[in-house]
């Protein structure tokens, strides 16, 4: 296998962001998915956001599990480092290295099968305890790497490629992690990049556990008619609750504030999310009304898509663990080493 | 009676009760106050797994001869527990001395001939002053321990300092207990006579401490600069985290802010608790977890990708009796292997194998300097007998000269200077490769962390020689590994003999005790304690220079001479091991015995200890 990297010449009419960096700043090296699989499309989304919110590269770290959707870090973001960890044990990982250094912005990257079957655990407790991360799970109710098997949010009823049918009722990430006190709450699919990217926007700039369910088709496994992660599928029947803006702090707020169309929502660092509500009564900040309305379509089989819980307020664990402003890797022998004379007193009292 | 021992600080007590009964403290009070007394002690607690009601017992070995080991043998038996009185007698040395609670008679038959028994009638004494059912039970622990003062000469007031700083500030419950203590004294001296056994008087223990090796590991990292505890509960580990956490409070938390230097998660498992400890190591920070045999198992997978990303990680082992769940509150030393060779693929990882308490503080704090500067999991392997008990150690000792080793690390400046950085280059010929920390540098630096077959560059390969190159590159960082895990230590026997012992961890005192006793007998063994892994040159040096070589060491598979044989050129057959694996710390009795029969006679002995408890 070969890898390739990208050529680093920029044309000079490159667009450039306020921090002068062009789209090519964001970029990895060359995929190696199947041309067409919706993987590649959240990395452009993901590049897209990136670029919008003004993010030096280098100060997010990306970690993933295993899998061709865990493979894709390596295809966005060059000048940040990127760590492909263990099949579904990418949550631990990510919450250790946040515990080292909170500075840094946290994107974790999952397939459906490393998140919700060998890795739901983690998946899990990374969420509950509120790790500052923003954590995509590129869904496409398939094991793409190992070539097709049914995961975990597999439709029961469901036929694969072979014609196997799928006897196990699928886990919805997004009820789960609701469930579970994600603090942000969205799901997307890879062909909308209009709404995917403003939505990874906002979960960078969330403070807390925030969760993207993406639905992803796999053009290899799992995108024929009777899955309902294919793109034909998700076109048909995708509800989507509500489109959003990303108001970054210093930006002028200006937005629409026409009752019924438009909540705004400001998060922890100053950001702005605007969000013209589709779906009359949608609040996506009431989570259990956003249990039961998405309970509800899906027994509908529409796949709700859009920002569908949002907690502005929300802490994450660093705040519950109280440490100090300054990120733990930082800290040298004199901040932690207490020294002879300590130990001199220790002694003392072992005697 | 005649025949009876008279022995003066040097014998043993065991103390036989009932699990759940408050005699734990009490039991440990006795210990304490001997070494206040200026005598060494070894305790040992042997407990089950079982939170109440189950057999448990507590040996305080009076040694003031300093042998800090098992001696094996019971010189006065204190027994509190009907249940097991039987096999609690019949461990009593010939000669010995039985101490029981003789509110009740007991038929001649339940005694010995050739012991003496001593009855207090503890119960009857409680019931006639307290009417609580919780009292009756926590004071007759104290009762016991002042009549056995009595009984030993041991002073009172040693024990009444000890109660004062244990109830500080509470007076109320030092009056009790001094009530009750002084009760159980008056009455051994209006109606009984001291014993042989006898505590002296004696400056025997220096400027020693007296604690658990837990807790020394904790402070260890605490001293070696650990900010980040991921760790799952498990006996017998679970005290060290729980001593980190109190260490971290006093010492961790910002002056100003009242804010943590530190971060301690209890995960929801051992895979879990490894991988935020690999997250931590590999974004900068000092991470460890403490765990026993069954959670090494299943940190495996994570194990194999610190091998081969090159991760600091820190893993402390606190040994326990497997396999499975086996028994886990008994000793043993038998995650040797697993730890040494943990993973999938070709994977080896140092250890480093403490003697006792003083050794696991320093080497817990030398363990992550280790693991940064060699750039992968190092494993402190201790076991429950170091671990959970209190043993007199040398004093923590630290240079304050000394600072945290962070290994490798190519920084903002230098990759500004243009230092050509390639994640997996063997720059020095070491063996370790330079790393860089996730942020330092806006356009330099940056790479791809993966558990695959990478170039130097960090970039996906797999190309054979490539992948070649790198394992080849891995083994030279072992090697180096070899100069950085603390020495052998070699104690030679005064006669020049062809004849070697090689020991490791909380067997040493145990051995050292026995190699006097063969010693006497006239039987000279050369000695090798082994202090980590890989095995430096040292000990094949060692094997070489002698014709047969016994591997002493807690486990019935020989894991630690499968290890010398593996690692190094030697003929196993040059290497007969003695083992002891039922639970219980080996004794010196046990590995005099042991060596001494295959000495002596040519017939090879059966690795199965003797019943010993
Ligand atoms: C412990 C372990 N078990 C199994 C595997 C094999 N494996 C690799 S990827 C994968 C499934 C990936 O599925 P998913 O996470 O949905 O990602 P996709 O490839 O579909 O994007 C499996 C089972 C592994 N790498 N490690
Ligand atoms: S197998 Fe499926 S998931 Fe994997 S790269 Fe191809 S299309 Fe994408």
């Amino acid at each position: 296998m070969t890898y390739l990297l990208k050529p680093r010449l920029h044309h000079p009419s490159l667009a450039a962001n306020e921090l002068g960096f062009t789209r090519r700043d964001y970029e990895g090296s060359v995929s190696t998915l199947c041309a067409g699989c919706g993987h590649d499309s959240i990395s452009a989304a993901i590049i897209q956001a990136c670029y919008d919110l003004n993010l030096p590269p280098h100060r997010l770290a990306k970690l993933s599990g295993i899998g061709c959707s865990s493979k894709t870090p390596d295809y966005f973001l060059g000048a940040s480092h990127g760590f492909n960890t263990v099949h579904g044990r990418m949550p631990s990982v990510l919450t250790g290295a946040n515990l080292a250094n909170r500075e840094l912005i946290y994107l974790g990257v999952s397939g459906d099968g490393d998140s919700a079957s060998i890795g739901l655990g983690q998946f899990a407790h990374a969420i509950r305890r509120g790790v500052n991360m923003t954590y995509i799970v590129e869904n496409n109710g398939v094991y793409g790497l190992t070539k097709g098997q049914f995961s975990a949010t597999s439709d029961k009823g469901s036929k694969s490629k072979k014609g196997v049918e799928n006897h196990d009722s699928a886990i919805d990430l997004v009820s789960l992690a609701l469930q579970l006190g994600a603090t942000f709450v969205a799901r997307s699919f890879s062909g909308d990049k209009a709404q995917l990217a403003p939505l990874i926007r906002a979960a960078l700039a969330h403070k807390g556990a925030a969760f993207i369910d993406c639905v992803s088709p796999c053009v290899q496994f799992n995108n024929h008619a009777g899955s309902t992660k294919s793109y034909d599928y998700v076109r048909e029947h995708n509800e989507a609750v509500n489109r959003l803006d990303v108001i970054a702090k210093r930006a002028p707020i200006e937005v629409d504030y026409a009752p019924g169309t438009t909540t705004t929502v400001t998060q922890h660092d100053g950001s702005v999310l605007a969000l013209h509500k589709l779906a009359e009564h949608y609040d996506p900040t009431d989570r259990i009304a956003a249990m039961t309305y998405l309970a509800q379509r899906q027994a509908q089989g529409e796949v709700v898509t859009g920002l569908l819980y949002v907690d502005p307020e929300a802490s994450d664990l660093h705040d519950s663990l109280d440490t100090v402003e300054r990120p733990l890797n930082s800290l040298g022998g004199p901040d932690l080493i207490p020294g002879s004379s300590v130990l001199a007193k220790i002694n003392a009292d072992l005697r | 009676m005649s025949g009876s021992l008279n022995l003066t600080n040097d014998f043993v007590v065991k103390f036989a009760n009932v699990n759940g009964s408050g005699s734990a403290s009490a039991n440990s009070m006795f210990a304490k106050s001997v070494l206040r007394m200026g005598v060494p002690v070894a305790a040992r607690n042997i407990f089950p797994s079982n939170i109440q009601g189950l057999p448990t017992w507590y040996e305080v070995r009076v040694t003031g001869d300093g042998h800090l080991g098992r001696r094996g043998g019971v010189d006065l038996m204190v027994a509190m527990n009907p249940q097991t009185w039987d096999r609690d007698i019949a461990e009593i040395e010939p000669g010995g001395y039985l101490f029981y609670d003789s509110t009740k008679a007991m038929p001649e038959s339940k005694f010995r001939e050739d012991i003496t028994v001593v009855g207090v009638p503890l119960t009857r004494i409680c019931n006639e002053v307290y009417s609580v059912p919780r009292e009756r039970q926590l004071f007759k622990n104290i009762i016991y321990v002042g009549a056995l003062a009595a009984l030993l000469g041991i002073e009172i007031e040693v024990i009444e300092t000890l109660l004062s700083e244990q109830f500080a500030g509470k007076d109320r419950l030092i009056k009790a207990n001094f009530e009750a203590l002084h009760m159980g004294r008056d009455y051994v001296k209006a109606n009984l006579k001291p014993l042989g056994l006898q505590v002296r008087r004696a400056d025997a223990v220096g400027d020693r401490i007296y604690v658990e090796g837990n807790s020394a590991a904790a402070l260890g990292a605490v001293y070696g600069g650990a900010t980040v505890c991921a760790w799952y509960p498990i006996t017998p580990s679970t005290s060290v985290v729980e001593a980190f956490m109190d260490y971290c409070a006093e010492f961790r938390t910002d002056k100003e802010t009242g804010q943590a230097k530190y971060a301690i998660v209890q995960a929801e498992d051992e895979i879990a608790s490894i991988g935020m400890v690999i997250g931590a190591g590999w974004n900068g920070a000092r991470a460890f977890t403490a765990t026993s045999g069954p959670g090494v198992s299943l940190m495996t997978e994570f194990i194999g990708l610190s091998y081969f990303a090159e991760i600091p990680a820190v893993i402390i082992d606190v040994q326990r009796g497997g396999p499975s769940t086996g028994m886990p509150t008994r000793t043993q030393q038998a995650d040797l292997i697993g730890a040494a060779y943990a993973g999938h693929g070709d994977t080896k990882h140092p250890m480093l194998l403490p003697q006792d308490p003083g050794e696991c503080f320093e080497m817990a704090a030398l363990a992550f300097d280790l693991s940064d500067r060699l750039q992968t999991t190092i494993f402190l392997m201790q076991d429950l007998d170091i671990g959970m008990n209190e043993w007199l150690t040398e004093p923590f000792k630290w240079d304050d000269s000394r600072n945290l080793d962070r290994g490798k690390v190519m920084t903002y400046e230098e990759l500004e200077a243009g230092v050509d950085f390639g994640r997996y280059k063997d720059v020095d010929g070491d063996g370790i490769p330079y790393r860089t920390y996730p942020g330092v540098h806006p356009s330099k630096g940056a790479y791809f962390t993966r558990g695959t077959s990478r170039n130097p560059y960090a970039r996906y390969s797999e190309e054979g020689h490539v992948y070649v190159d790198n394992m080849q590159r891995l083994l030279r960082k072992f090697e180096t590994a070899k100069s950085l895990i603390p020495a052998p230590v070699l104690r030679k026997s005064g006669k020049a003999t062809r004849t070697g012992v090689i020991y490791f961890g909380s067997t040493t005192p145990a051995m050292h005790e026995a190699l006097e006793i063969l010693e006497a007998k006239g039987m000279h063994l050369d000695a090798l304690r082994v202090r980590g892994f890989p095995f430096s040159d040292e000990v094949y040096d060692f094997i070489a220079a002698h014709d047969r070589v016994f591997v002493v060491e807690q486990n019935r598979d020989a894991q630690l001479r499968t290890l010398i044989v593996n690692e190094g050129d030697v003929d196993p057959g040059k290497l007969p091991p003695v083992l002891h694996y039922d639970g219980t710390p080996i004794t010196a009795r046990f590995i005099a015995a042991e060596i001494g029969a295959r000495l002596g006679a040519a017939a090879p002995r059966s690795p199965v200890p003797e019943a010993a408890e």
